[in-house]
């Protein structure tokens, strides 16, 4: 077989390549951190756990790395890998190479139930929950008034109904900032439409987390017919699928990946944006493989960026500010640079 | 295997774009659809494929209404070639091919190495192999053209419709598409096409159906059909016919032959 372009990987090589990566990354960012660990501390500690026995010596090591260290990293690989998981499919979807997850306007819909509780003063978990539904029901209603405007392009509609209701729901965050108690919810909704990973708790993680991989059951099962979705409605029903059905399935998947994430995370950009893109890059379109590679490149960038939001200065820079700073660069670099068309 | 169109009205919901049509494909035949832009081709295309409801009459496949059968079942029966497009994401030119294959897979398989034989198969005999590995958004209109054709021989269906496979293709990508055409009817396949040019309704189809305003203007085989009256009032300019040499018939508009 006859390489597509010089110095082009396999993409089987590729996609364990980047799993290798991911996996180095997440074992580096267990060692930094403003409290030092060494890799003998942290051997000793998860080995002991898993055999069921402790070492009293390591009492601060094991609640840092345990309570701490761990789950955010574990939040960082997680929100990463949803959100370009959620790009990749919305992508292909909406055939256009410059949506991103929050095109639906879960994000703002997630943030308005976020701000929303801050400003009733509600606990972290209601806060979450409240995110998670405002985002969820944003979407269907955004899905609804789509489905109630017929004779158009639905792909269009569906994306205008996005903007227009997520620029509402934006309106009323504004508003609720406006009302807020300027010296203590006001900052609290700021640094959360911001976004930041910094007070992840471990359960925050353990609830994320089966709701994303719910998420993932079908986008994992239908991966090949996600390819004919990208063919216009036409061409992938003359092929004998069911496009209607299989967009409803694939949005309502990769919405609940995003809302769950972004209850826990607070408003993330860019990563599912670019991520999606480099991963097409290095392995192609084909979903068998661009949702592999686009989740553990999400994985690892945030990862990588949480990473440093947390070891470089005393002040954590919230991560949506980061995500960004790196991410257009980066983003006008490949539309500079595209040799491959999308 | 036969299609078949009754009294076929088409269109949209409020929006009646023909009707009464009747026509007829069976295994061997090319049915070449000629007809004004906005005589309703695509439309009656889409109503023949079932992805449009007849709002008139029946379509039949196979002795079966086309309203009381399910996308697998019309996708095992009739493929469907576009015009060569744009694609969004730069699939390759197998990975396409291989879409083709999607109805004779599960629901949740993804090609297999059955499958990427028949996809290599449908390239060679469409003789475009050494294609296979590049991307779809990077080779030209005619290698675009022929590869959704390789994706409808994928299919393994015994009817392909295709909408102007000729259109905005090079005089030399015209041939090579048209002479698969010829090809895959010899071969045993029912196909039916659209075009803009007369002239290839005499170099391929064995019958024509001319539709003028949604209506059918006239059908048959393509030298009784297509007199020299019929295509001046159709197309609304002067045209003549002549015969060449080689017995090959062609339009001539004398507007244009002085």
């Amino acid at each position: 077989m006859v390489p597509r372009q010089a110095g082009e990987l396999k993409p089987g090589l590729a996609l364990s390549l980047l799993a290798l990566i991911v996996a180095v990354m997440a074992a580096a960012a267990a060692l930094v951190g403003p409290y030092p660990i060494s890799g003998e501390q942290i051997a000793s500690a998860v080995l002991g756990r898993l055999g069921g026995q402790r070492d009293p010596s390591l009492g601060q090591v094991e609640t840092i790395l345990f309570s701490i260290r761990l789950p955010r990293i574990g939040a960082a690989l997680l929100v990463g890998a949803a959100l370009a998981a959620a790009g990749a499919v919305y992508q292909g979807l909406f055939r256009n190479p410059l949506v991103s997850p929050d095109i639906l306007g879960v994000s703002t819909g997630a943030g308005l139930g976020a701000a929303a509780g801050i400003f009733l003063s509600l606990p972290v978990i209601a806060i979450q929950g409240m995110a998670f539904a405002t985002g969820l029901a944003t979407v269907g209603l955004v899905y609804a008034v789509a489905t109630a405007v017929r004779g158009h392009e639905p792909t269009l509609v569906l994306v205008l109904a996005g903007v227009v209701l997520g620029a509402l729901a934006g309106a009323c965050i504004s508003l609720l900032k406006i009302l807020a108690d300027p010296y203590d919810q006001l900052p609290a909704i700021t640094f959360w439409l911001l976004g930041s990973l910094a007070s992840i708790q471990p359960e925050d993680v353990m609830t994320a987390a089966p709701a994303v991989l719910l998420g993932l059951v079908p986008l994992v099962l239908l991966r090949w017919r996600m390819n004919l979705m990208a063919l216009g409605d036409e061409e992938a029903a003359a092929l004998g699928i069911d496009p209607k059905r299989l967009r409803t399935l694939f949005v309502a998947a990769a919405t609940l990946m995003t809302a769950s994430v972004v209850a826990i995370s607070g408003v993330i950009g860019w990563v599912g944006l670019v991520m999606p893109h480099i991963a097409r890059l290095v392995v192609g379109p084909n979903f068998n493989r661009l949702l592999p590679a686009s989740m553990l490149m999400g994985a690892g960038y945030l990862l990588l960026v949480d990473t440093l939001t947390r070891t470089m200065a005393a002040t954590e820079t919230p991560l949506g500010i980061l995500t960004a700073f790196v991410g257009a660069p980066v983003f006008i670099w490949l539309l500079a640079t595209g040799r491959r068309g999308w | 295997m036969e299609l078949r169109a009754e009294k076929l009205g088409f269109g949209y919901r409020r929006h009646a774009v023909g009707r009464d049509v009747d026509l007829a494909v069976r295994a061997g035949d090319v049915l070449c659809l000629l007809g004004p832009n906005g005589s309703g081709k695509t439309t009656l295309f889409k109503t023949l494929l079932g992805l449009l409801p007849a709002q008139g009459g029946r379509v039949v496949l196979e002795d079966r209404d086309m309203a009381a059968l399910a996308r697998p079942d019309i996708a095992r029966r009739i493929a469907y070639v576009p015009q060569a497009h744009d694609a969004v994401f730069p699939y390759s030119v197998r990975d396409m091919v291989l879409m083709g294959r999607t109805v004779h897979r599960g629901l949740f398989a993804a090609p297999g190495a059955t499958d990427r034989e028949r996809a290599d198969a449908a390239l060679a005999d469409l003789g475009i192999s050494d294609l296979a590995d590049r991307d779809y958004t990077r080779i030209s209109g005619g290698q675009r053209q022929l590869t959704l054709i390789a994706r409808a021989l994928a299919q393994e269906t015994s009817l392909i419709v295709m909408d102007e496979p000729t259109a905005s293709l090079d005089f030399g990508n015209q041939v090579l598409v048209l002479e698969q055409v010829k090809r895959l009817a010899a071969k045993g396949l029912g196909i039916v096409f659209s075009t803009h040019n007369p002239d290839h309704a005499f170099s391929c189809g064995s019958s024509v159906l001319v539709l003028e305003n949604g209506l059918s203007r006239a059908a048959g085989p393509p030298q009784e059909v297509l007199t020299a009256d019929l295509l001046s009032a159709v197309y609304g300019v002067g045209v003549s016919l002549e015969v060449l040499q080689s017995g090959y018939r062609v339009c001539v508009p004398p507007a244009l032959a002085r």
